[in-house]
């Protein structure tokens, strides 16, 4: 953020709220981003994600009970793979945030929300799907686009294409 | 009279008679049967596999496997400028074509900043609001018919009809138009275009009141959805639930209203949610009925939009187009309300690329149809495929 920018009405709402699951969490959770077009934190301790999301749904100041979204994104460069939440509450406060939750590209697991927003369940499998990172505890840690077989996981940066699969020519 | 429990048969009601007992009722456990609703089966709106575990007649468990339609969109995405997305979102609602490309624009812009003309969010409003009523009559249409309605289908398609020629004259296709562009439009409407959409709001108005005559107020149809597949508000917000499902629950939230976006501040429109009187509220009756009144809130829309659409006079729909969409170095979550609720784009862009570095798409359907599993419990098949209905599917946007 550039020094001495207005911040407009909805990042103020988003600071407030992430200001309040500081207090919380402090260590676990890094500073708040406050960019113009999606504002957001990331947690730093992965174990404590689940507990940060579960007070960030049942806290009558911030009432995040609509989870918009969640993807997941390749961080080559860091060597991690990682989830991007849009979280809102809807109806009641009105306001919204991003979290991000990273972990490493090789064998990393995130705790899963799944029992916190249901919105999580399918998301984290489509997640796993495409980057290949487990969500432990998770209810039905499977594929969902891909078939159950299938190699690899597409969205990597650095995925190749299997040669065939089930005798069928893959790469056109 | 006694009722005994033998291990593994159920309960079981027997009566003495001397030194005999005999057997008066026995509670019959039958046993349970997978069967596989799909990929090819006419009510499950494409090719979703339902794997529903059955007792008699009643489901026990219903498991949806997806993924045949799978395109991989957001791969492709990543492979093409960010103007050539647009194509690709066509296909992703293939109902609902305008709405998908305006729900991109959008998102995009967010990131680059520029001003768009006020012509373009008129005409963009127009054709997606179109889009909306012609989705909306497939979704009607099509439900009618999983129940047995043939008749209001025809009606639907009849409608449609109209819609899909106006937008094909505005466009130059009749489902994957490519119009909504980043920072314009491909073309600006032809010079009657106005008039024309103005005969179809005078046209379609009285239709309305028919289909509701003829689908929503049908006895049959109403025994077949009321109080079938009651979902709470609370349990639908948890679930991500949105557009006329989750108004169908009785929350009053469409996007277009609690997160405007384009010119909807300045409109006028009501955002129908059920009262509970011809439905209970948050069953398949309410989703159908919010669908029902939503075309005519449309039909506002689409009046208001013409009477102060500004006029054609050195207008150029791509004057705001950028030659090279090459946001700046960020993340951005945008949206629209869809015919089927909230259509998300999730884009990152690096900055120094003219491809985004990751675009995802946040399916209305993919969400709403996830508490298939939790609805379908203890339903009987017949009832699975009104509820099925009632979500109102379209593969192409789960499967993605």
């Amino acid at each position: 953020m550039e020094e001495g920018k207005v911040l407009s009405q909805s990042v103020q709402q988003s600071a407030a709220a992430y200001a309040i699951i500081h207090d919380k969490f402090g260590e676990a959770v890094s500073a708040f981003d406050a960019n113009a077009t999606m504002p957001f934190f990331e947690v730093l301790d992965l174990s404590a994600w689940p507990e940060i999301a579960l007070f960030m749904r049942d806290n009558p100041k911030l009432q995040f009970n609509y989870m918009a979204c969640l993807s997941g994104v390749d961080y080559q460069a860091e060597d991690k793979v990682g989830i991007v939440c849009n979280i809102e509450s809807l109806g009641q406060l009105n306001h919204k945030i991003a979290v991000k939750v990273k972990c490493p590209r090789q064998g990393g697991s995130i705790p899963s929300v799944a029992g916190i927003w249901h919105t999580a369940n399918w998301h984290e499998r489509e997640a796993y799907d495409m980057y290949g990172m487990l969500f432990s505890a998770h209810p039905d840690m499977r594929r969902i686009l891909c078939p159950d077989d299938w190699e690899g996981f597409p969205l990597l940066k650095d995925y190749k294409v299997q040669e065939s699969y089930h005798g069928i020519k893959v790469p056109y | 009279m006694q009722e005994l429990d033998i291990a593994g048969m159920g309960s079981t009601r027997v009566t003495r008679k001397g030194n005999n007992v005999v057997v008066l009722e026995k509670d019959l456990q039958t046993e349970q049967m997978v069967l596989a609703m799909g990929p090819q089966h006419p009510s499950t709106h494409g090719v979703l596999k339902l794997e529903c575990l059955t007792d008699g007649e009643v489901v026990t468990h219903a498991e949806p496997y997806l993924g045949y339609l799978h395109r991989c969109f957001e791969k492709c995405c990543e492979n093409v400028d960010y103007q050539a997305v647009v194509p690709y979102t066509d296909r992703l609602d293939y109902l609902a074509g305008m709405n998908s490309e305006f729900a991109y624009a959008i998102t995009v812009e967010k990131l680059l900043d520029i001003e768009i003309p006020r012509r373009v969010e008129f005409i963009r409003v127009i054709v997606a609001e179109l889009n909306r009523i012609a989705s909306h009559l497939v979704a009607i249409g099509t439900y009618g018919i999983d129940l047995g309605a043939f008749t209001p289908f025809l009606f639907c398609f009849r409608d449609r009809e109209i819609i899909l020629s106006l937008l094909e004259w505005a466009s130059g296709a009749r489902m994957l138009y490519n119009y909504i562009w980043v920072g314009g439009l491909a073309y600006d409407v032809p010079a009657d275009f106005s008039k024309r959409v103005m005969e179809f709001v005078t046209y379609f108005r009285p239709k309305t009141v028919e289909l509701y005559k003829l689908l929503t107020e049908n006895e049959i149809f109403v025994k077949r959805t009321r109080g079938i597949g009651i979902m709470p508000a609370d349990v639908a917000i948890n679930y991500g639930w949105s557009g006329p499902m989750l108004r169908g629950s009785g929350v009053k939230w469409d996007l277009r209203r609690n997160d405007p976006y384009s010119i909807y501040p300045e409109l006028d429109f009501e955002v129908p949610v059920p009262d509970g009187k011809v439905s209970d509220i948050g069953d398949c009756l309410s989703r159908h009925l919010v669908r029902a009144l939503e075309m005519d809130e449309s039909l506002k829309i689409i009046e208001q939009c013409i009477q102060k659409m500004p006029s054609s006079e050195g207008f150029n729909a791509r004057s705001a187009v950028p030659k090279r969409v090459r946001p700046k170095a960020g993340e951005v979550y945008g949206r629209a309300e869809n015919p089927r609720g909230e259509l998300g784009f999730y884009i990152q862009s690096d900055g120094k690329s003219t491809k985004p570095l990751r675009c995802k798409s946040r399916s209305s359907c993919f969400v709403n149809l996830s508490a298939m599993k939790d609805l379908s419990k203890g339903q009987l098949i017949p009832d699975l495929v009104a509820i099925i209905g009632s979500i109102d599917i379209v593969l192409g946007e789960i499967d993605r």
